[in-house]
């Protein structure tokens, strides 16, 4: 039997998308104390959910791996560009900001691009010392969900 | 110098009164020399989004744990957090924060390693100061530093490790987490990030109790005649039992600790921090699954 070749795997966390590059250059720039205050600042800018969701839900889905109950929906559209809807409480300022970063980096791309998020995204934010490791797995969730959605619905 | 306890009714009934205040309590002594409150939660963010004016962050997974090793700080490293947060060794503590106190409890859990002496939690927590309408401050309070001295932390009384808990199976056990992690379901997601342990299911022997049943919707501890009917007459544990409690990192199981040790006043309560991210992932430990002991 002939062994397959072994075929180099892209690397697909090699390049960020330039908006979540943009992103992460924003948190690496400022000092550590100021990164958090970075962090509550994206959080006061998770935009409202439009009505066909506010108070629904049931239309979306959970993800139990952050602290506090996020609920997330994505959209597919015919141009495979990709909606992000995040609904979570106000008392979760660090839910809420990590929900915001994937919303300013990640919604209207189109699905390819969304897909080609490295998982390993959230630990460039500088953040791990921060926020703990514990605490951002709820990001990485986050992002594993909306791929996954994705490729549901593309 | 100590301050004066809360005399409110509701904490006469509890074993050791002197570990609770009532937001009352708080807002009249806000300014006493000698007080230090802080704020402990389990969103690293509320504090800065407005906080009890005064108190300090204390915050219990970058501050209170050991970067490195799965343990907590040790004596040389809690007497600098202290001393940096204006908290000396004859400060009244007190603790308060969100979702029932959950993660203040566990605040007060580790400043009892170290045998802090005046350790107190605010009942209700931030959500009862907020629903009352309390004033809240974001700016970031500095007490002036303090030389906090060094004390070794002291697991034994009120800390079980792994072998502690083999060797104590067969006495009462109490699993503090939802009942889908009880019974080991939660871990049955096929294409969903897991919940950080290899097994599912619970101690064997270990009966459920999930944590927050000890709390109102306010926040606030239940009175000790319904603590009693929750853990004695429905999970019969008596006063004279060695308990351990458990759950996933041992947060929510500090909740219940503080109910049996401080407001129910069981001499032998430990928590086992290990839990089940622990438990779940060893060798060859015995689990039981479903929804039975």
């Amino acid at each position: 039997m002939t062994p397959q070749p072994v075929t180099p795997q892209p690397v697909s966390g090699a390049t960020l998308h330039p908006r979540l590059q943009e992103i992460v250059d924003d948190f690496r720039s400022v000092p550590d104390k100021d990164r958090l205050q970075l962090l509550l600042e994206f959080s006061r800018d998770l935009p409202a959910l439009p009505e066909r969701y506010a108070g629904h839900r049931d239309q979306m889905e959970p993800v139990p791996e952050c602290q506090t109950p996020l609920f997330l929906a994505v959209e597919v559209g015919p141009d495979e560009a990709v909606r992000l809807f995040f609904d979570a409480p106000q008392e979760a300022p660090t839910t809420r900001g990590f929900a915001a970063i994937l919303h300013a980096g990640l919604d209207g791309l189109g699905a390819e691009e969304v897909l080609a998020t490295p998982a390993e995204f959230s630990g460039q934010l500088g953040l791990a010392d921060l926020v703990s490791p514990l605490r951002l797995r709820g990001m990485a969730a986050m992002l594993a969900r909306i791929k996954r959605q994705v490729r549901e619905k593309r | 110098m100590a301050l004066p306890y809360d005399s409110a009714p509701k904490f006469a009934e509890y074993a050791h009164p002197e570990m609770i205040v009532s937001t009352e309590w708080v807002a009249a002594h806000l300014d006493d020399p000698g007080l230090a409150v802080a704020e402990s939660d389990e969103d690293v963010l509320l504090y800065e989004t407005g906080h009890i004016p005064g108190a300090v962050k204390l915050d219990w997974h970058t501050e209170l744990n050991d970067p490195v090793t799965r343990d907590y700080v040790d004596g040389p490293g809690f007497a600098r957090l202290m001393s940096e947060k204006g908290i000396g060794r004859d400060t009244t503590l007190v603790l308060y924060g969100d979702k029932n106190n959950w993660w203040a409890a566990y605040a007060l859990w580790v400043c009892s390693l170290f045998g802090h002496p005046d350790l107190r939690l605010m009942d209700g927590g931030r959500a009862k100061w907020i629903a009352e309408g309390r004033p809240l401050s974001t700016d970031a309070a500095k007490r002036p530093q303090t030389g906090y001295p060094v004390v070794d932390r002291d697991d034994r009384q009120l800390r079980a490790f792994k072998d502690q808990v083999l060797a104590h199976l067969g006495q009462p056990l109490i699993d503090v987490r939802s009942p889908g992690e009880y019974s080991g379901e939660l871990l049955h997601m096929p294409d969903y990030p897991q919940e950080g342990a290899l097994r599912g299911g619970h101690i064997p022997g270990a009966k459920s109790v999930p944590w927050a049943r000890a709390a109102g919707a306010d926040a606030t501890f239940k009175t000790r005649a319904e603590l009693e009917a929750i853990y004695q007459d429905e999970a019969g544990l008596t006063p004279e039992d060695d308990v351990v409690v458990y759950c996933r990192i041992g947060e929510r199981s500090s909740h219940t600790w503080f109910v049996l040790h401080h407001l129910l006043g069981y001499p032998r309560v430990r928590n086992y921090d290990g839990s089940w991210t622990e438990w779940g992932n060893s060798v060859r430990v015995p689990i039981t699954r479903g929804t039975s002991p």
